[in-house]
């Protein structure tokens, strides 16, 4: 997928504008916030079980090698088969190469968003494969020609409107020419659609949500049933999952599990849970022939250890966005790739270059609401402004801004020259000011008054005024 | 009180006041407001004279090094003092959270960072939570809306303080607006980076303070309070916008943020 993280400004101005997504934004934002609010102050023990989670997920990143490895050979007691992928490139190679290898025609998908990341949809598509999203709103989408919005609901940028229009569209050619406008109706024809697509695929590619090293199971999470299907219909399942899914025993995978849907969507659990081990053994009445990991790497490991490992812990539960409200006002597609709001803020600028996305980690007001929502408790302000150091060390500062700083930290760091100069700025504001209180344009503060007046100051600096007053004899 | 602190006249601690860039600059009543609160806690309070900026411009903006030095500056500044009191949650933060994060290759000055930030507060938290203030000598008969500045309420845990001192001022209404925790978009630099973004976020915030029905919206950072000002004002609303320490000092006879001589 293109990254076009630099057009953030602009593409945040027209989603600013975008009556649509504004209302589809609105009326899912409260619902997400309202719901997991539920959820948490129905679990007593949600810190204890935040720092059971983080725990397991450090133990488990601080010998990443070791489990990784353990699941591998589980996979293969199993008699499934593992794939070790560098880069998205190399996964997708693996992924189509998989599929040349049995011949296959059609491909079902579960939602994945490591999918997203290597970009497997226009592979497999250049490779000649028919490829069919499962889950409803990754349907929708694929339908629309867009990516996802947002990491666990990627429609939700869509009014129900624009997905009738969708699915009139596109369906009319399956005979269905009624124009539905009822979400059961929606639901229902999506279903019809998809269920041939489930029975015809020869291969189903799903995430996971966890690899399991004691037993070399992946988990996924879905609320549709659609990633049940996808694994166990079609003679191959391939998993394509990032490596710092990998957890120790399925002890720890539900420990972790109780904190995920509650975060995403307010559930307790979600509706499906469904555990992968291995291909169809010989007693089992479904299930695939053939069964693929493909282990994803694609700079993680280059994250173990520096200042962004805690960035390794996230489950992509998307709480940090649906509590953004940067992300809130301008939706997932104005930070132009994969991963939207805080956590793809982060992600965006390691994963495509921070040249390429430098934006992101600015276009926040440091606000720490999504730390503070965060199941996995991961300081993403604090990383953030780690890439703003990356940032300012390696020159991508707008000139402006740097100039604009450069002059502040001047003067702030000499009190002497501070004082006076700004003394004679402030009153010179006010005598400008006075009357109005206030300005509606200000010469080199124009970010600011473009959008809001411009208080003038009171008249003279405090430190001015106190000792002019003696000691406060104001009082 | 902290015992192991050295005392001023007649046991009162002393208190250096870290002004901040934006009182010293926009709103001195602010200033004053926190004086004359500090001072009915029991408190002596200096103004150290070689202070500016908290140096959080720098900082959010990835500048270590100067951070840094401004750092060094405040903590030669008020290092003597037995508090270091700041009437705003946001310059509070820098130096009581992010101060020794930024030493962490020289001993002598995370040392010092450290003392510092364990002596360091916001105005309110500190009049309450460390002077055991619970009451107020200030009347305002007027209805007001809280808004929960960002870093004081996540970083500091502010948020029942200023309303318990606000319900000991007479005849003063609180009446809490939807969302008072969720950001006004002003911050710092962002308000002028994403001046778009930030706009709608102010705009949220200007329609949940409406809809709270209150005439005056009072918060603890003075950075917010002229973003929202200033929005209030931009779309004629007639709503009033004032630093709680000038409510809870009974000050606000000085003009709102934003109002001038002759309201319209």
């Amino acid at each position: 997928m293109r990254v076009t993280s630099q057009a953030f400004r602009t593409r945040a101005a027209v989603a600013l504008k975008n009556v649509e997504l504004q209302r589809a934004m609105a009326k899912a934002k409260g619902g997400f916030v309202d719901k997991r609010r539920v959820a948490i102050e129905a679990l007593p023990e949600f810190e204890q079980l935040r720092s059971v989670a983080r725990e397991i997920k450090e133990h488990t990143l601080s010998h990443l090698d070791y489990y990784l490895e353990r699941f591998e050979s589980q996979v293969i007691a199993s008699g499934g088969h593992v794939h070790w992928a560098r880069t998205p490139a190399e996964a997708c190679e693996i992924v189509v190469g998989i599929c040349g290898g049995v011949g296959a025609r059609s491909v079902t998908k579960g939602k994945s968003m490591v999918g997203e990341e290597i970009a497997i949809n226009p592979a497999l598509e250049n490779a000649g494969l028919e490829v069919i999203e499962t889950d409803l709103g990754e349907y929708i989408i694929q339908l629309a020609k867009e990516p996802p919005s947002h990491i666990i609901a990627p429609a939700v940028h869509k009014t129900r409107d624009q997905v009738t229009d969708l699915f009139q569209e596109h369906h009319s050619r399956y005979g269905y020419n009624q124009r539905v406008t009822e979400i059961p109706d929606i639901v229902n024809e999506a279903r019809q659609v998809l269920r041939d697509a489930f029975l015809s695929a020869d291969v189903g590619i799903t995430g996971a949500n966890f690899l399991v090293a004691e037993t070399g199971s992946t988990i996924i999470v879905t609320n549709e049933g659609n990633g049940d299907l996808t694994n166990t219909l079609p003679a191959v399942h391939i998993v394509t999952a990032s490596i710092e899914k990998v957890v120790p025993t399925l002890e720890d995978a539900t420990a972790i599990l109780r904190l995920l849907a509650r975060s995403a969507t307010g559930q307790e659990m979600s509706s499906y849970t469904t555990f992968s081990t291995g291909p169809r053994r010989s007693t089992d009445l479904d299930g695939p022939k053939e069964f693929h990991v493909v282990l994803v790497d694609n700079g993680r490991s280059q994250m173990l250890g520096n200042e962004f490992h805690e960035m390794l812990r996230c489950i992509r539960c998307g709480a940090c966005l649906n509590h953004c409200p940067v992300y809130g006002a301008v939706g997932g597609h104005a930070y132009g790739w994969v991963y939207p709001g805080p956590m793809g803020s982060v992600l965006t600028p390691l994963m495509v270059g921070l040249e390429k996305a430098n934006h992101l980690p600015n276009a926040c007001t440091l606000n720490g609401r999504c730390e503070q929502v965060c199941p996995m408790s991961i300081p993403l302000p604090k990383m953030l402004r780690q890439l703003r150091v990356r940032e300012f060390e390696q020159r991508l500062t707008p000139a402006r801004m740097r100039w604009g700083l450069s002059i502040w930290t001047y003067l702030a760091r000499r009190p002497h020259l501070y004082q006076p100069v700004m003394s004679i700025l402030v009153r010179l504001l006010e005598i400008l000011g006075r009357k109005r209180g206030r300005f509606r344009y200000l010469p080199f503060a124009h970010g600011w008054t473009k959008v809001r007046d411009m208080p003038a100051p009171q008249g003279q600096t405090f430190q001015r005024a106190w000792r002019q007053s003696g000691d406060g004899s104001r009082l | 009180m902290a015992k192991s602190y050295k005392h001023g006249d007649a046991g009162r601690p002393r208190v250096g006041l870290f002004v901040t860039c934006l009182v010293d600059l926009f709103r001195p009543s602010v200033g004053f407001a926190a004086v004359k609160l500090l001072r009915a806690a029991g408190c002596d309070v200096e103004i150290p004279r070689a202070q500016t900026c908290c140096g959080q411009p720098a900082y959010n903006s990835g500048d270590v090094k100067d951070t840094r030095e401004i750092a060094k500056q405040v903590i030669d500044a008020f290092e003597e003092f037995d508090y270091v009191v700041a009437p705003s949650g946001s310059c509070a933060g820098m130096l009581k959270l992010h101060y020794p994060t930024l030493f962490v290759s020289d001993v002598v000055w995370q040392q010092r960072a450290r003392a510092l930030a364990v002596r360091c507060h916001e105005l309110v938290s500190f009049i309450t939570d460390v002077c055991g203030m619970d009451s107020v000598d200030a009347s305002f008969d007027q209805s007001v809306t809280y808004h929960d500045s960002c870093s004081g309420l996540r970083e500091l845990a502010i948020h029942a303080q200023p309303r318990r001192l606000l319900a000991s001022v007479r005849d003063l209404r609180l009446s809490e607006m939807c969302d008072a925790d969720v950001c006004c978009g002003f911050g710092g630099t962002f308000c002028i980076k994403y001046p778009e973004i930030s706009a709608r976020m102010v705009s949220d915030k200007m329609a949940n303070t409406e809809a709270s029905g209150a005439n005056n919206v009072l918060g603890g950072d003075l950075g917010c309070l002229l973003n929202i000002a200033g929005a209030l004002k931009r779309h004629g609303s007639k709503i009033k916008v004032y630093h709680v320490a000038e409510i809870l000092a009974d000050m606000a006879d000085v003009r709102a943020i934003a109002e001038g001589e002759e309201p319209k």
